[in-house]
């Protein structure tokens, strides 16, 4: 469980994030919604250690990450595994060398261990015969997944995604969605998602965190979402045409 | 720069990297670099000769004058500025590249402290590299030398060897190659920082690269002149 208690932060002047309070439980999708340039990629980014928060905590299981020695930071992060919406691959390695990076790095596993373990992950996103390929050579989607098997390379506790279905066509989505879900319960992680998709709202949100000028301005799940009189929220979620047809329909 | 000289996370994988960049940045130098050094070499014992017309002035001056000149000057300095601007831009392009596109990120999430496991290599790879580049320059710079002069007819072998031989004070070959190592941490580690504190886009990357080369050249002449007044007056 990741806790998020008082979290401010400023940018100069403008004041970012405001006193975010917020709680993302293990086994289950939690989804920070809310407009461009709300804070939410801010909260991100403070939640996996990018940016310090001014003031608050931020609680992994109860350890507190923002204010931990750069020895207990490197800990926690091990327990960490984040896709990013770009996929964030080394250009300079191949898919399968992308995955086995942090199992080299953190781990004593021999080179045959090592192997099986990317083959593995590689089979667990539906990855076929991309092992030799570089980043420059695969789709969107393909990366998408070789950025998910990577993050899970560590049998992380924590999984991260930021806009996990940007630049990719619906139906991908919704498989890079279901794949998400699937990893989550498959390893109990405590799953955060950063997105704009209103598919993924309603197909994951198991919990979900609307932020709205910075401020935590509402919390619930996809079945209450429709129920809120929340105007904010409302606004932003049922903000196309079809949404608000779909809407108006139930 | 505390990051950067910090404990490297696993020294398998360092080593690796340094191999990787000593490939990259110093094998990937060497045929410029050659061709450079024996154009300018021939170019200034030609010089050399033309200028020397007088009859009080022995004809080995112009072997002992290019070895001199590569030496001291050319092989290091030159070479410096050669290589700021092909590593330099390199350097600054692909780390910023990484940067802008959440690579760094993505090493810092994992744990990895990006600063160290992604300059430090290139720092200590060209530590390694630059001198020996500069070594080889030298041979090639005097070698071109001594063909020009041979095969235009301006001075014959033995005059030549004689010239290059004469009067070689190995001080000036150290001071050189002191020069190099200072020279590739300066490119190394401007370009690194140029690239690891970009911000933006594509276009950003670019200028961050432009940067690089324009400090590093810079930097390189300054420090030229402090350690040809420290090593050599």
């Amino acid at each position: 469980m990741i806790e998020v208690k008082n979290a401010n932060k400023h940018f100069g002047t403008n004041h970012v994030l405001k006193d975010i309070n917020a709680t993302f439980e293990d086994g289950k999708c939690n989804l920070i919604i809310g407009r461009s340039g709300s804070g939410k990629t801010v909260l991100m980014k403070c939640l996996v250690g990018l940016f310090t928060p001014e003031t608050g905590e931020i609680l992994y299981d109860g350890r507190d990450f923002a204010h931990a020695t750069s020895a207990e930071k490197k800990k926690i992060r091990q327990d960490i595994g984040m896709v990013f919406q770009g996929g964030a691959l080394f250009d300079s390695l191949n898919c399968e060398e992308n995955i086995a990076f942090p199992l080299k790095m953190f781990t004593k596993m021999t080179r045959t261990e090592i192997k099986e373990r990317v083959n593995y992950c590689m089979d667990r996103v539906n990855l076929v015969n991309a092992n030799k390929l570089f980043p420059s050579e695969i789709s969107g989607g393909m990366k998408k997944r070789v950025a998910i098997a990577r993050a899970i390379a560590l049998k992380p506790k924590y999984l991260f995604f930021d806009e996990p279905n940007s630049g990719l066509d619906p139906q991908t989505s919704i498989v890079i969605d279901e794949l998400i879900i699937e990893i989550t319960k498959e390893i109990n992680a405590t799953t955060i998602i950063n997105t704009h998709d209103m598919n993924s709202v309603f197909e994951m949100g198991e919990r979900i965190i609307y932020i709205f000028k910075g401020e935590k301005n509402w919390e619930g799940d996809f079945t209450q979402i429709a129920k809120s009189d929340n105007k904010e929220l409302i606004d932003f979620i049922f903000a196309s045409n079809l949404l608000k047809r779909v809407k108006d329909t139930f | 720069m505390g990051r950067t000289f910090g404990r490297v996370d696993k020294w398998s994988a360092f080593w690796s990297s340094v191999i990787r960049e000593i490939d990259k940045l110093g094998m990937g130098s060497i045929v410029i670099v050659s061709i450079i050094s024996v154009f300018i070499g021939a170019v200034i014992s030609i010089q050399l000769a033309v200028q020397i017309d007088s009859p009080l002035i022995p004809k080995f001056t112009i072997g002992f004058g290019t070895r001199d000149t590569v030496i001291l000057e050319f092989s290091s300095t030159v070479i410096g500025l050669i290589l700021a601007g092909k590593v330099g831009s390199n350097i600054g392009s692909e780390i910023g590249s990484m940067r802008v596109s959440e690579q760094i990120d993505a090493l810092e999430i994992m744990g990895v402290n990006s600063a160290n496991y992604l300059i430090l290599p290139k720092i200590v790879a060209a530590l390694i590299i630059n001198p020996i580049l500069t070594l080889m320059s030298m041979i090639l710079g005097i070698l071109g030398g001594y063909i020009a002069c041979i095969s235009s007819g301006l001075l014959d072998s033995d005059t030549f060897i004689f010239g290059a031989q004469y009067y070689f004070k190995p001080w000036h070959l150290y001071y050189s190659l002191i020069k190099s190592i200072v020279f590739a941490f300066i490119i190394t580690s401007i370009s690194c920082y140029k690239g690891y504190y970009v911000e933006g886009g594509s276009e950003e990357v670019g200028k961050a690269s432009t940067k690089a080369v324009v400090n590093s050249s810079i930097s390189i002449l300054f420090w030229n002149l402090i350690l040809t007044v420290l090593l050599l007056l």
